[in-house]
């Protein structure tokens, strides 16, 4: 065993309180410091915090961005998105596989660096994407893909590769990035400023019943994509019995398409932070935990900046705004590459330090979630609102939108239309206005909320943005005229089965089912009766699956069945022979022939 | 002392203790519902979903979710049946089963499920998986070609032997069960009389030099299908 080894992960533990609960910390500083989790790093870490060496290595199989077997000094993750796609990511797949002359998935012979894909990093306004360690690379083609790796081969630091910062906060000490925030509408809620403290003020003056009042007044719902009445949700917390509570921010914002937390993270983190205090005051909390996705590492720092001011300025802390007895204070926990943890009760089991497997419910969050205490969960965007209802009143926020979706909601929009960015909208807005909005008049189709939201067609495309029409977390993905919806659907899938936890089965194994035959639709093979086929697999996996991400992995089949199902009849014949298309005599008899050494004999 | 909750299970009254799961109560009462990762005596895993019921005209597994007053329960209905023999099949394919020279045959749950289904072939094609084998220990060995993922060898072994011999390690399609060791069976404290080595409903744990013991004809299911047992007792009642 390495004695250097052994005493880097030693000295990670105790960092950590030898505390198996803070195993993502672990696992995650163990792969920064030594370029993975190697056996012999998971030994030793199961003997500092006293668990099994089986259990460390679920954890860290489980998450993308850590590896038990070593990696480049440099690792280059591509975002291999649709979007990514459609604005030219395979140009710059080629470039960077010639210039460092290894394929995806494989590290430099000289061990520097490695080259790997990775689903949507929240940066489709500006694709084609990468992450380079933690920087953000944006706008790629294959010159720039290029001239990035002679520049890293001489100086092997990510950061030197930002020429020139982005807008805003992005370029920000603590930030120095290139990304953009491509902000095209602001709203009244959400990206307009907030004089500091005057929304937590306004709540401190009043009781934590009477905050819970005001947020069910303004009949807030959850931006995150569910819709779940927030007022609801913490007084359900609230109530549950229990002496710790917690209120965890939910910023994994791994849906492909939907980019807004990333912006508000940028520009309006003291609304967040603002909003999740009220929370902790409303539901009777001291601890807040913001789970950033990996991918948004490049804003930790600022993050981390933003609430240590706070607690300089007495807005977080102790007896917050000379509030005797309201302590409130948030950590930062870093996830690790894993779409899953968005769902509630994944994000739980990250944060406790376990794999990103959803939890059975009930138990419900607000009953029993981390570490079996009460819970509330919100997205990034939810906590903003609740910011400014405190600020404005409850009755202000609820006369903006539409009756059953009151006040703002940010769109991030992509694809093919003339400016993609963050549009914050009122609720109830017409699809075909947002197009409008964006950019987009020719639009041949519009996936909206995501993957796992709808495909709309033109003939849809008067449907409205609202809890009770089109639902959506924030992705609006725009496809023109000349795009194969199909392989669009098949990209959706492959991201369904990449980031399935694989727990249930209906998940696990269902959707792997739906792309082989979608796969062989697409190559010619297909019959009529696949079309059914698909509908009846789609509607078993969406009944039987136990978490979110299953429930509406077949959205993409499903929804396109119905809105475009010319697209799968032009594609799929009855042979004329009688026989399966499907059914290839020649393939099926390869081994055969290969074994034998002749031509096997059919009609 | 506690008081009784009362729902029905396709139009049937059931009565149940609050706590209880809807598979509890429907044991007791005789009604078989199909299931594949729940085994008496370990916590529910939740994860095969072939016991998925409708409640409320919601879909929830039985293995997991608790009875409430007046629910109504579908079990044994057309739609439930589909999904459910869809389910056995993806298992099928998904695995690398070869029921016909397993030790298993007769005895295996999988099996059971899909004569009691009448499934003779899936409608799925085969996925053809390629998975490993360990047969370092030397009383014990597994074939995960045969491995369902139902999870009863990780909670028998941390739960009931106090070990943790197995784990689940990768995700999706690549999950698998990983051994509380760098690669091999024989360096785990695994023995032949855990649990964890009992519980397998496939034959995926097996102890070596045992198999075939039981001839055909004398098998747990070779004249009585899976869940009789549970339908048998009520009905003596
Ligand atoms: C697969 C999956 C991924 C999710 N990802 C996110 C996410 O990235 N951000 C988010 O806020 N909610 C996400 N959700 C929804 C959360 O489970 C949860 O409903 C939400 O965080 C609650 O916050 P809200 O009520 O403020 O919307 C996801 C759900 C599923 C099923
Ligand atoms: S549906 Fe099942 S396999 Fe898929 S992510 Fe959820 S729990 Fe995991
Ligand atoms: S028996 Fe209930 S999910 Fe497996
Ligand atoms: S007969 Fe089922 S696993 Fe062998």
């Amino acid at each position: 065993m390495s004695k250097s080894l052994e005493a880097d992960v030693k000295k990670i533990c105790k960092a950590c309180g030898n505390d198996r609960t803070r195993m993502m910390d672990i696992v995650r500083s163990v792969q920064e410091q030594c370029g993975c989790v190697s056996g012999e790093a998971m030994d030793l870490i199961a003997r500092e915090v006293s668990c099994h060496r089986v259990e460390v290595e679920s954890v860290v199989s489980f998450y993308a961005f850590l590896s038990t077997r070593p990696k480049g000094k440099v690792v280059i993750r591509l975002c291999d998105d649709v979007i990514d796609e459609m604005k030219g990511s395979d140009q710059v797949a080629a470039a960077l596989k010639t210039e460092l002359g290894i394929d995806f998935g494989e590290t430099t012979a000289d061990g520097a660096i490695t080259l790997e894909h990775t689903p949507c990093i929240g940066m489709c306004d500006q694709a084609p994407a990468a992450m380079v360690n933690d920087e953000v690379v944006t706008y790629l083609s294959g010159d720039a893909a290029r001239s990035m790796v002679r520049s890293l081969r001489e100086h092997m630091d990510p950061k030197k590769l930002v020429g020139r910062f982005g807008d805003g906060n992005n370029g920000h000490d603590l930030v120095r990035s290139m990304v953009h925030n491509n902000i095209r509408q602001s709203g009244e809620v959400v990206l307009a400023p907030l004089a500091e403290g005057a929304a937590l003020k306004n709540a401190l003056a009043m009781s934590p019943a009477e905050v819970i009042r005001d947020v069910k007044t303004a009949r807030l719902r959850g931006r995150g994509g569910a819709g779940f009445p927030t007022g609801m949700k913490w007084e359900f917390t609230r109530n549950a019995p229990g002496t710790q509570r917690y209120v965890l921010c939910n910023a994994d914002e791994g849906e492909p398409g939907t980019f807004k937390d990333r912006v508000i993270l940028t520009e309006r983190p003291d609304v967040l932070i603002e909003g999740m205090t009220i929370a902790g005051y409303a539901i009777g909390s001291d601890t807040g935990v913001l789970y950033l996705r990996a991918e948004y590492a490049y804003l930790r720092s600022f993050l981390e900046q933003a609430l240590h001011d706070r607690r300089n300025k007495g807005l977080l802390g102790k007896d917050i705004c000379g509030k005797k007895g309201f302590n409130f204070d948030i950590r930062i926990q870093m996830g690790a590459g894993a779409y899953i943890c968005g769902e509630e009760t994944s994000l739980i089991s990250s944060v406790e330090g376990l794999r990103g497997d959803p939890k059975n419910r009930p138990p419900f969050p607000a009953q029993k979630g981390l570490h079996q205490c009460p819970t509330t969960v919100n997205n990034v965007e939810t906590f903003c609102c609740v910011s400014r209802i405190l600020e404005k009143g409850p009755g202000w926020f609820a006369q903006m939108g539409s009756k059953g979706s009151p006040g703002t909601k940010v769109l991030s929009i992509s694809g093919d239309c003339h400016r993609p960015g963050v549009y914050e909208v009122p609720f109830g807005i017409k699809l075909s206005d947002v197009l409008k909005l964006c950019g987009a008049e020719d639009a041949a189709a519009v996936q909206v909320g995501g993957p796992s939201g709808t495909m709309v067609s033109p003939a849809e495309f008067g449907r409205t943005i609202c809890y009770d029409d089109l639902a959506t977390g924030g992705s609006v993905m725009v496809f023109g005229p000349k795009r194969n919806l199909l392989k669009v659907v098949r990209k959706f899938l492959e991201f369904f089965i990449e980031e399935s936890c694989g727990y249930c089965t209906p998940c696990r194994v269902g959707n792997v089912l739906l792309l082989e035959r979608l796969n062989r639709i697409l190559d010619g093979r297909g019959e009529p009766s696949d079309l059914p086929y698909l509908e009846r697999l789609g509607q078993t996996i969406k009944t039987a699956a136990r978490c979110g991400l299953g429930q509406t992995s077949p959205n993409p089949v499903l929804t396109t069945l119905k809105s475009f199902r010319s697209a799968y009849e032009s594609l799929v014949k009855e042979a004329p022979d009688g026989l399966q298309p499907s059914f290839d005599i020649g393939a099926a008899l390869g081994d055969a022939k290969t074994i034998t050494g002749r031509e096997s004999v059919h009609f | 002392m506690s008081e009784t909750i009362t729902f029905t299970i396709d139009g049937k009254e059931v009565s149940a203790q609050p706590g209880q799961t809807i598979m509890q109560a429907a044991d007791a009462a005789g009604i078989y519902i199909p299931r594949l990762c729940a085994f008496e005596g370990l916590v529910p895993h939740g994860s095969c979903r072939v016991c998925t019921v409708m409640v409320n005209g919601r879909a929830q597994a039985a293995c997991t979710q608790p009875v409430a007053d007046g629910i109504v329960v579908e079990n044994d209905t057309e739609k439930l049946l589909a999904i459910r023999r869809d389910i056995i099949e993806m298992l099928f394919v998904e695995g690398n089963h070869y029921c016909m020279f397993c030790e298993k045959s007769g005895n295996c749950e999988l099996q059971a499920l899909a004569y009691r289904f009448g499934i003779a072939a899936p409608k799925y094609p085969y996925l053809f998986p390629k998975r490993e084998i360990d047969a370092t220990h030397p009383d014990i060995f597994i074939d995960r070609n045969r491995c369902v993922l139902c999870g009863r060898c990780v909670r028998a072994s941390r739960d009931v032997d106090g070990k943790g011999v197995f784990e689940f390690v990768g995700r999706g399609p690549q999950k698998r069960v990983a051994v509380n060791a760098e690669a091999n069976l024989a360096d785990t404290d695994l023995k032949t009389s855990d649990k964890a080595v009992e519980v397998c409903p496939v034959g995926a744990i097996l102890r070596k030099r045992v198999g075939y013991a039981v001839p055909v004809g004398r098998r747990r299911y070779d004249h009585k299908p899976i869940g009789s047992d549970i339908e048998q007792a009520a009905s003596k009642k």
